[in-house]
């Protein structure tokens, strides 16, 4: 396994029968993941593009030997949804589903950490690793094989980036849309260690936003515990300020959070920050130069 | 996020028993005095402004009265006030509490330890944000076993709390945490908490709840804030539809792009006047809904960028083509598109069959939206 997923990653889909589900599962199984299984309660028995469906996520992982699930399970139901993946033994969550409330997030968290499960999300894109497999919904068409990490709070900000490496005619290791939601299953400082040991990545771009304070702790970390380079962007320098804080959260953050606060941090910390989207792909191509491969 | 007003907190802790003052919420001057004459306020009270904004002390929005007649004068001179562009529809009255010393109490999140964190300080009745951290005391509660006793005692040693306050404070953050997890706050942040005789009161209460938990708390539904109208409908619709000063229209799918477009926008000179994150759809009838909302707010040219990945591109193109055909010709405004991602090709094939060219690179279709907006102004 390179980072999270591999050629040995079986994918259980969570909710396959819904619309979202159906066309994802067939995205992930285009980009050449192997989609053993889907699970919908009440709906056990029957099969969505040939892949069997049932009504546990147990069940499915005795009878295909899935090993990371991949949750479209509709809010109301992802606490309980996930909490059942860990319990059938699953090492690896994508959760896709966005608008969990966070006291459900924190509870989904300690529980998959007390039992050894990673939880990518939620409101995530989830992960992929081109040439062998991908779990989530990022676009198969921003993608090429190639050496350089991804790992971002955003969406459809990463596809596009992702994209720009493409066009520069570089490839990605692995991406990781970590999802942007106050309680991450996976932020930048559990995501960093994963790619320093990454044979594959001689390389990360780091995307970022405004708000909490991840892409701090993430400097810290990429400061003394990282030797790849690093390009980074913090999306919403421009935004107006955060309606978000209440008074208590200003007390944790202690002025930081802002733009200003975490690229200034990534710059003390070495890596190079990219002042729009665009520069990202920019800066990556003349590392890649510098460093004559592609 | 929800802000519930001090009147609604409080209805809030009484539910849960945290101690308040005796009191009550009216929105008309004879209601006030009525309240006190009935004997529901106690005399000296408290008349306080239903506001969300932060120093109503300063602003001449909480006032004192002795007699009823004062408690309506003073409801009369509160009602129909605007604090910090807020009007005021409601007054809280309650009984003056005698006061002997202040102090703090909050739950939070903390995103970084992905916990709870309980926070205290003997320093309260003052912005907390003005207290430096080693006057603050903080704990973090795991969800399970949740705030455990010693985590109690621990808080009551640093306000100074014994005996009977001890044991009050005990069941306060008890009763206090209950409601920050049933409820689904965000905040429940209690300043002052007061020393008044031998008990402890509450005497403010700022309580945020989780939108996200909407589905599971309809009652909070109902309370908006300091949305726009336009910013109602949107949420109705539920688009994320933000209004600033400038004008420029964005449409943008996903909060990173959208920022992200906002940054290069204001980098070639633009004022983004709307920015509307679509999210991930693929119903070309909300595009359509989206695109009539942001016409609405009367743009001077509009910004589409999109990157195509639960949004199918050709979606967004269908919806598009669809609001242009309803929007009359006085109220159009110049249109820059850039689509990309999923389905590119189809949605570039429909745009231009409609007369919409889409400019891939981002750096040039901005500056393409910025010279549109300064034509048309």
């Amino acid at each position: 396994m390179t980072v999270l997923v591999d050629a040995d990653t079986k994918v259980v889909v969570q909710g396959i029968t819904g619309h979202q589900g159906t066309v994802h599962a067939r995205g992930m199984r285009e980009f050449g993941t192997k989609v053993v299984a889907g699970v919908t309660p009440g709906k056990g028995g029957g099969n969505v593009d040939g892949v069997p469906v049932f009504d546990a996520v147990r069940d499915a992982v005795a009878a295909t030997g899935a090993n990371a699930a991949c949750l479209f399970v509709p809010a109301p139901y992802a606490k309980d949804g996930l909490l059942e993946a860990v319990d059938a033994g699953v090492k690896l969550c994508v959760l896709v589903t966005e608008h969990i409330p966070f006291h459900d997030m924190l509870v989904m968290y300690h529980y998959a950490r007390s039992k050894g499960v990673r939880i990518i999300g939620p409101n995530c894109p989830g992960v992929a690793s081109p040439g062998k497999a991908k779990v989530g919904i990022i676009p198969n068409v921003v993608f090429r094989p190639g050496r350089v990490g991804v790992v971002s709070r955003s969406g459809t900000l990463t596809y596009e980036i992702v994209n720009g490496i493409k066009e520069h005619g570089l490839g990605q290791s692995t991406c990781i849309g970590l999802g942007g939601d106050p309680v991450v299953g996976t932020s930048f400082v559990d995501a960093l260690p994963l790619f320093e040991r990454d044979p594959e990545t001689d390389l990360l771009v780091l995307v970022g936003e405004i708000g909490g304070t991840a892409e701090e702790e993430a400097a810290e970390m990429i400061r003394t515990q990282f030797s790849k380079p690093v390009v980074a962007y913090i999306a919403g320098r421009s935004a107006p300020p955060g309606k978000r804080m209440g008074h208590a959260g200003a007390i944790i953050s202690r002025g930081r959070g802002t733009a200003a606060s975490k690229v200034e941090a990534l710059e003390r910390a070495g890596a190079r920050v990219a002042r729009f989207p665009y520069e990202v792909s920019e800066i990556v191509a003349e590392l890649a130069a510098k460093a004559g491969r592609r | 996020m929800v802000k519930l007003t001090e009147g609604r907190g409080k209805e809030l802790f009484r539910k849960y028993g945290v101690p308040v003052p005796s009191g009550t919420v009216v929105s008309t001057a004879p209601d006030a005095e009525q309240a006190v004459r009935s004997g529901k306020v106690p005399l000296p009270c408290v008349v306080k402004a239903q506001v969300l904004a932060g120093g109503r002390g300063k602003g001449g929005a909480v006032r004192f009265a002795t007699t009823p007649e004062e408690a309506r004068a003073a409801a009369a001179a509160i009602l129909g006030a605007t604090f910090q562009g807020e009007t005021v529809r409601e007054v809280l009255l309650e009984e003056k509490a005698t006061i002997v010393r202040e102090l703090y109490v909050s739950f939070a999140l903390d995103r970084g330890a992905r916990l709870p964190v309980l926070m205290v300080s003997a320093r309260g009745g003052v912005e907390v944000e003005s207290v430096g951290d080693v006057d603050i005391d903080r704990q973090p509660v795991e969800p399970f076993p949740g705030l455990a006793a010693f985590q109690r005692r621990r808080a009551a040693r640093v306000l100074g709390l014994s005996g009977a306050l001890g044991a009050d404070l005990d069941r306060l953050l008890g009763n206090l945490y209950r409601l920050f997890d049933r409820e689904d706050a965000e905040l429940v942040e209690v300043n002052p908490l007061a020393v008044v005789g031998e008990h402890l009161l509450a005497l403010d209460a700022k309580v945020i709840i989780e939108d996200d938990a909407s589905f599971r708390h309809p009652e909070y539904a109902a309370i908006h804030d300091d949305r726009t109208e336009l910013e109602e409908i949107a949420r109705e619709k539920e688009i994320a539809f933000v209004q600033l000063d400038g004008n420029i229209g964005v449409i943008a799918n996903g909060a990173g792009l959208t920022m992200a477009t906002l940054d290069v926008l204001k980098e070639f000179g633009g004022a983004p006047g709307v920015f509307l994150d679509l999210g991930g759809t693929d119903d070309p009838q909300k595009v359509t809904e989206a695109f009539l909302l942001m016409a609405k707010a009367k743009p001077h040219a509009v910004f589409l960028n999109i990157f195509g990945g639960v949004t199918r591109c050709d979606t967004v193109a269908k919806g598009l083509v669809a609001a242009l055909g309803t929007v009359p010709a006085s109220e159009r405004f110049p249109l820059v598109a850039r689509i990309r991602g999923n389905n590119e090709a189809e949605g570039i094939a429909i745009l231009r069959a409609a007369g919409v060219a889409s400019v891939p690179d981002l750096r040039e279709s901005a500056q393409l939206v910025v010279a549109a907006a300064k034509g048309a102004a």
